[in-house]
C-alpha cells in the first residue's frame, strides 16, 4: 500500500513544527511586532542564519545525497542576491533621482531620469552608463525571474559540460571552486558591470516601503522561514521518491546505477540545477537583510565553510545541514562578536576572535575523522537505529561509496 | 636731422660690446648690466647668449660664481666681482677678468646677485658647453646627462666641438650617439637629419624614440581649402573611421567655422530660462517630459530670436562638405618626417619582436614559480592521490620559516642558505604529522581529506595570524639577487626570477631523480601502484606513505622560501596559489611530472597571453584563463599528459 508523504517522513513534520514555532517566538520577541526583547540586529541574523540553512539544504541535497561535493554553491548564492539587488538599488535610486528632478523647473524626460540614475549607480565606478546586464533592472518581476534563471542556466551550462565529460570526484570539486573563484575574480573588475569591489549596497531599504527596519526585517524572518519550510518539503519529496532512491544509487556506486540503464548524467544535472536555484532563492532573500553585497562574499572559502556546516551537522539527512548551518554559523557569530568569554591561561589569553578558527579547523578535522555522522548522528542514538555489522567490510567499491560507519540499517 | 644722429649713436653703442671683447669680460657684463642685474628669467637671455659667445675662457668661471649666488655687483660703478666674504660683513672682490682681488668692501657699498632657479638652469645650459670639455670625466658625464634630460638646439655646436678631443672612449661614444639624437631634432641640414635618422633607425633606445616621436606629431586642422605652405600628413574624410562625423563638426565649432550644436542639455537650459506664465514657446510646462515637446517649444523660441537656432543635421553636412579636414605635421620637412615615419616604423618591428621576447621571458618566470608551488602537489595529489588543502599553508611556512631564519641570521645569503634546508624539515615534519594523524585514516575516502586538510588549512591561517600577525612580514633577498639582467631597453628580468627558474630546474632533476633512481622512488611508485601487491613484496606501505607525502610537504616549504623572496610574507600567501596549483596539477595531468611541467607552462604562457591582450587588467586575465581551463577539462579530462592503461587506474 502506498503510503502518504507525511507518513514516510515523520522528520519533516517535526521539522516545520519547530521552524513555526521559531519563527512565531522570534516575531513574540521582536522589537517590531513583539515585546522587544531581541533587537532587530538580532532578528536579522536569525534571518539570515534561516537563509544559510537552506542553502545548506541545497547543499546537502548536491552533496550528501547524489555525492557531488560543489565547491560552487556560494557563487549561485551571490548571483541571487545580486540579481535582487538590481532591482533595488535602481528602484530605490529611481525614486530619489525622481524625486530630486522634480524640484527642477522642467519635468524630466525618462531618458534624463534613467542618466541621472546611472550616474548615480555608476559614479563610483568612474561610469553612468547602464551596461548590458543591468536591462532588465527597472522591472521587479523580470529580476525576480533572473534570480532563478541565471544562476539555473550558469549550473546547467557548468553541470553539462562537467558531467558530460564524466569528471567525477575531487576533480569536479576543484572545477567548481575554480567556477567560484573566476566569477569572484570577475565581479572584482569595475567593468563588469555590477560595480566591482564595491558591490551594491543600501539593499536594506525595500523602494517605497516606509516601515521601519524593526518591521521590515520581521517579514523578511517570515520570508526566510517560509522559503526555508517550502525548501525543506521540496528537498524531502525529491529524497524520498524514486528520483532519491537513484541519486543515491549514484552517490555510492555511480559505475553501477549507469549500468543498470540511468542517465546518471541527466540525474546530476537535475540536482545541480535545481539546488543552484535553491541556493540562489536563499541568497536573494539573504542579502536584503545584510544590506551589502560584493564579489568577497562569492570568495571560494565560502562555498568552502558551507561543506564544512553540512558535514559537521551530517551529511545524508536534511535536518543535519539545517541544524549544520545554524549551529556552526551562529556559534560563529557568537565568537567572532567578542561576545565569548576570553580564556587566561597564565602564560597566554585566549582570546576567541583570534582563536574561534583553530578551534573550528580542528574540530571540523575531529568531526570527519571520529564522527562522519555529525551532529544530526546524535539522533541516531535517540531513534535508536544502529549500523549494520558487516566485519570492516566496505559496503560499495567505489571511492566516494558509504562506509560502514556512516551507513544505517 | 638729430633724430638719425641719435639713432646712429645708438647703433655704435650696440656694437660696443662687440668691439670691447678683446678687452675682457667686464664690459660685455657692464653692457647687459641692467637686466643681470635684474636676473629675471624673461629677460636674462641676450646677457647669457653674449657671455657664451664671447668665448672667453673666464667667462666659465664667472657663470658658475653668478649661479653660486657669490657675484656682487659694486654699487658705485655698477662693475661686477667675485665676491667672497672675508669677517663680518665685508667680502673680498676679485675680479673675473684678472682674478686680481681688487680689495675689501663693506656689504652696504655692494649688492649680491640672487638669479632664481629658472635663471640657474639657462646658466647651468649655457655652462654646459664648458663641462663638455672639462678635465674632470665626472664633470662631462654630469653635463652629458643634462644635455639628454633636456635637449636644446644651441648645445649641438658645442657637443660637436667636444667629441674630437675627448679622450674617454666610453663617454666618446656617448657623445657621438647623443650627437646624432640632437642633430636628428636640431641640425639646419634636412640631409644631415635624414641621414642621422637613417642611421639610427635600427637603435632600440628609448632615447631614440623620443627623439624622433617629435618629428611626426601631427595636428589636426580644417580649412575651407587645403593649405599649400604646410607639412600635410594626411587628408581625413569626414565619417570616415579616422574622423567620426561628429569629430569633425566639433573640430569646425572649435576653430569658430561653424554654430555649436545645441545639446539636450542646453535645450533644457534655455527652456527653464524663458518659462512664461506656465508656457515655454507655446507648450505648457508640464507637457515638456519628451524630446518632441522640447524641441518643439525650442524651435518656437528661436523663431522669436530669444536663442540660436537648433542646428539641423543638413546644416551639419552642407558645413562639413565646405571644408576640408587635415592633419599637419609641426616638422616643417616632408623628407625629414617621412623618413622618421619610415625610421619609426622600423623600430616599431624591432620593438614588437623584443616585447614578444620579453612577454616569452615574462611567461616562463611565471610558469617557474607556477611550477614550483605546484610540484610538491604533483607527489602528494598526483602520486598519492591525496588533496591536500593544507598544501598552500606548507608553502607560507616555507616562507614565514625564512622570515624567522632572518631575524637571526642577519646576512641575508647565508640565511637563505639555511632556510631552506631549515623550510624542507620544519614543512617535512609537518606533513609527516598530518599524514600519520589524519590523511592516513581517510585513504579510501577522498572527499573527506579534502574537507579534513581544509580545516587544518584554516586552523593553520589563523595560527599563522596569532602568532605573526597580519601584517606583511619582509624577506628579503641577498644583495646579489638585486637588480635585473638587461638585455636592452625593451627586454628585462630580475635576477629572482631567474633564480626561481633555476630552482624550478633543480626540482625537476631532484624529483626526477628520486623517483626514478633511488630505493625510495621505486617503492613510492610500487605502494601508488598497489600498496597490497608492494606490501606482500616487503615494502611497508605505511612508511613509504608517510615519506612521500612528507616530501612533497617540504618541496612546498622550500618554494614558500622562493615565493617569500618576491611576494609579500602574510597568512594569505598559501591560499593566493592553492586553486592556481591544482589547476596546474589538473590541466597537466595527474601522477606525472612531466604533466604538472607542461600545465605550469601552459598556464603561465596563457596567463601572460591574455595579459598582454589586455594589459590593464589582471583580474581579467585570471578570469579568462579559468574560464579556458574548465573548457580545456572538457576536452582532455585527463589532462594534457594522460596517463595510459594501467597506471591510469581504472
Amino acid at each position: 500500500m502506498e503510503r502518504s508523504f507525511v507518513a514516510k517522513n515523520p522528520s519533516v513534520l517535526v521539522f516545520l513544527a519547530i521552524l513555526s514555532l521559531f519563527t512565531l517566538g522570534v516575531t513574540i520577541l521582536s522589537e517590531g511586532f513583539g515585546i522587544g526583547v531581541i533587537s532587530t540586529s538580532f532578528v536579522k541574523t536569525l534571518g539570515k542564519t534561516l537563509c544559510l540553512c537552506l542553502i545548506a539544504v541545497a547543499m546537502d541535497l548536491v552533496w550528501g545525497f547524489t555525492g557531488i561535493l560543489s565547491l560552487g554553491h556560494f557563487a549561485f548564492f551571490g548571483l541571487g542576491g545580486y540579481m535582487i539587488g538590481m532591482w533595488l538599488m535602481y528602484e530605490r535610486t529611481r525614486l530619489i533621482v525622481v524625486e530630486s528632478l522634480s524640484q527642477a523647473d522642467i519635468p524630466p524626460t525618462p531618458s534624463e531620469v534613467v542618466d541621472a540614475i546611472g550616474t548615480q549607480i555608476f559614479g563610483v565606478v568612474g561610469s553612468s552608463e547602464f551596461p548590458l546586464i543591468w536591462a532588465f533592472s527597472h522591472s521587479l518581476v523580470l529580476q525576480l525571474a533572473l534570480i532563478v534563471l541565471v544562476p539555473g542556466l550558469l549550473a546547467l551550462i557548468f553541470g553539462w559540460l562537467a558531467f558530460r565529460s564524466r569528471v567525477t570526484g575531487v576533480y569536479l570539486s576543484i572545477l567548481t571552486q575554480a567556477m567560484t573563484l573566476a566569477l569572484a575574480l570577475y565581479l572584482f573588475q569595475n567593468d563588469s558591470g555590477l560595480r566591482g569591489n564595491n558591490g551594491l549596497s543600501g539593499l536594506q531599504n525595500l523602494p517605497g516601503v516606509t516601515a521601519s527596519q524593526d518591521v521590515v526585517s520581521i517579514w523578511f524572518l517570515w520570508a526566510s522561514a517560509l522559503a526555508l519550510g517550502l525548501g525543506y518539503m521540496l528537498a524531502a519529496w525529491i529524497v524520498s521518491g524514486k528520483f532519491g532512491s537513484v541519486i543515491r544509487g549514484i552517490r555510492d556506486n555511480e559505475a553501477r546505477v549507469r549500468f543498470l540503464g540511468y542517465s546518471v548524467e541527466v540525474y546530476k544535472l537535475t540536482v545541480f540545477t535545481l539546488t543552484a536555484c535553491i541556493a540562489a532563492i536563499a541568497g536573494a532573500l539573504y542579502y536584503p537583510q545584510a544590506g551589502i553585497i560584493n564579489p568577497e562574499e562569492m570568495a571560494p572559502i565560502a562555498s568552502i565553510y558551507l561543506a564544512v556546516w553540512v558535514a559537521i551537522g551530517g551529511r545524508g539527512r536534511l535536518y543535519g545541514a539545517v541544524i549544520g548551518a545554524a549551529f556552526v554559523s551562529l556559534l560563529s557569530t557568537w565568537f567572532t562578536g567578542g561576545q565569548a568569554p576570553n580564556i587566561p591561561l597564565g602564560f597566554h589569553t585566549i582570546k576567541w576572535v583570534d582563536w574561534w578558527q583553530v578551534l573550528l579547523g580542528v574540530s571540523f578535522v575531529l568531526v570527519t575523522l571520529f564522527a562522519p555522522q555529525g551532529i544530526g548522528g546524535l539522533f541516531d542514538l535517540w531513534s535508536d537505529r544502529r549500523h549494520p555489522d558487516r566485519h570492516c567490510a566496505n559496503l560499495g567499491p567505489d571511492d566516494g561509496a558509504l562506509r560502514e560507519k556512516e551507513a544505517i540499517e | 636731422m638729430f633724430r638719425l644722429f641719435l639713432a646712429s649713436l645708438a647703433i655704435l653703442f650696440a656694437c660696443l660690446p662687440a668691439n670691447a671683447q678683446e678687452a675682457g669680460l667686464e664690459p660685455i657684463l657692464q653692457s647687459h648690466q641692467e637686466i643681470i642685474a635684474k636676473s629675471s628669467r624673461k629677460t636674462i637671455k641676450p646677457a647669457i647668449d653674449a657671455i657664451t659667445a664671447s668665448g672667453l675662457p673666464q667667462a666659465q668661471v664667472m657663470l658658475e660664481t653668478w649661479a653660486a649666488k657669490d657675484m656682487w655687483m659694486r654699487k658705485s660703478d655698477g662693475l661686477f666681482f667675485a665676491g667672497k666674504r672675508v669677517e663680518g660683513r665685508s667680502y673680498e672682490l676679485t675680479d673675473f677678468d684678472t682674478g686680481e682681488v681688487i680689495g675689501t668692501y663693506e656689504k652696504s657699498d655692494l649688492k649680491q646677485l640672487k638669479p632664481n632657479s629658472g635663471v640657474r638652469a639657462m646658466i647651468g645650459t649655457a655652462l654646459v658647453q664648458y663641462q663638455l670639455t672639462d678635465q674632470d670625466r665626472k664633470r662631462r658625464l654630469a653635463a652629458l646627462q643634462s644635455i639628454q634630460r633636456d635637449p636644446e638646439g644651441a648645445l649641438l655646436e658645442p657637443l660637436r666641438a667636444s667629441i674630437e678631443d675627448e679622450t674617454d672612449a666610453d663617454l666618446k661614444a656617448q657623445k657621438q650617439r647623443l650627437e646624432r639624437l640632437l642633430t636628428i631634432g636640431y641640425d639646419a641640414d634636412t640631409a644631415a637629419r635624414v641621414a642621422a635618422v637613417e642611421e639610427m633607425s635600427n637603435d632600440l633606445g628609448v632615447d631614440v624614440r623620443a627623439a624622433l616621436n617629435p618629428l611626426v606629431v601631427t595636428t589636426r586642422m580644417v580649412a575651407p581649402n587645403l593649405p599649400t605652405d604646410e607639412n600635410i600628413a594626411i587628408v581625413l574624410e569626414p565619417g570616415s573611421e579616422a574622423l567620426s562625423r561628429d569629430e569633425a563638426y566639433d573640430l569646425l565649432v572649435a576653430s569658430n567655422l561653424a554654430a555649436p550644436r545645441v545639446s539636450q542639455d542646453d535645450i533644457r537650459t534655455a527652456l527653464s530660462a524663458n518659462i512664461d506664465r506656465g508656457r515655454v514657446g507655446g507648450v505648457p510646462v508640464a507637457q515638456l517630459n519628451n524630446e518632441t515637446a522640447r524641441t518643439q517649444a525650442y524651435a518656437a523660441l528661436a523663431e522669436t530670436g530669444a536663442v540660436s537656432a537648433l542646428v539641423t543635421e543638413a546644416d551639419i553636412d552642407d558645413a562639413l562638405g565646405k571644408h576640408v579636414f587635415f592633419e599637419t605635421y609641426r616638422e616643417a620637412s616632408p623628407t625629414v618626417t617621412a623618413a622618421a615615419e619610415k625610421a619609426l616604423d622600423h623600430i616599431e618591428f624591432k620593438v614588437g619582436l623584443n616585447q614578444t621576447l620579453d612577454l616569452l621571458l615574462d611567461a616562463i618566470s611565471l610558469a617557474s614559480i607556477y611550477f614550483l608551488a605546484a610540484i610538491g602537489l604533483a607527489i602528494t595529489f598526483g602520486v598519492m592521490g591525496v588533496i591536500n588543502m593544507a598544501h598552500g599553508e606548507f608553502i607560507m611556512m616555507g616562507a614565514y620559516t625564512g622570515y624567522v631564519v632572518q631575524q637571526f641570521i642577519p646576512d641575508h645569503t647565508l640565511s637563505i642558505i639555511v632556510a631552506i634546508p631549515m623550510a624542507f624539515a620544519v614543512t617535512f615534519a609537518m606533513g609527516v604529522a598530518m599524514e600519520r594523524l589524519v590523511i592516513r585514516w581517510l585513504y579510501a575516502r577522498p572527499l573527506e581529506t579534502l574537507l579534513a586538510t581544509f580545516g587544518i588549512s584554516i586552523a593553520l591561517q589563523q595560527l599563522a595570524k596569532n602568532i605573526f600577525g597580519t601584517q606583511a612580514r619582509p624577506l628579503t633577498a641577498p644583495g646579489w639577487l638585486d637588480g635585473a639582467w638587461v638585455l636592452n631597453d625593451v627586454v628585462s628580468i630580475s635576477y629572482v626570477r631567474i633564480a626561481i627558474f633555476v630552482l624550478a630546474l633543480i626540482f625537476l632533476g631532484l624529483f626526477l631523480y628520486i623517483m626514478k633512481r633511488t630505493r625510495l622512488g621505486l617503492e613510492m611508485r610500487a605502494v601508488t601502484q598497489n600498496p597490497r601487491m608492494a606490501g606482500s613484496m616487503g615494502i611497508n606501505p605505511g612508511r613509504v606513505n608517510m615519506l612521500t607525502f612528507g616530501l612533497g610537504s617540504g618541496i612546498a616549504g622550500i618554494a614558500g622560501v622562493a615565493i617569500g623572496l618576491f611576494a609579500k610574507v602574510t597568512s594569505d600567501l598559501g591560499s593566493d596559489y592553492i586553486v592556481q596549483s591544482f589547476m596546474t596539477v589538473v590541466v597537466g595531468g595527474v601522477g606525472n611530472i612531466w604533466g604538472a611541467l607542461a600545465g605550469a607552462g601552459m598556464i603561465g604562457f596563457l596567463q601572460k597571453g591574455i595579459e598582454w591582450m589586455n594589459p590593464s587588467n589582471t583580474l581579467a586575465a585570471q578570469t579568462y584563463m579559468i574560464v579556458f581551463i574548465i573548457v580545456f577539462i572538457q576536452f582532455r579530462p585527463r589532462g594534457i599528459i594522460a596517463l595510459k592503461g594501467r597506471a591510469a587506474g581504472d
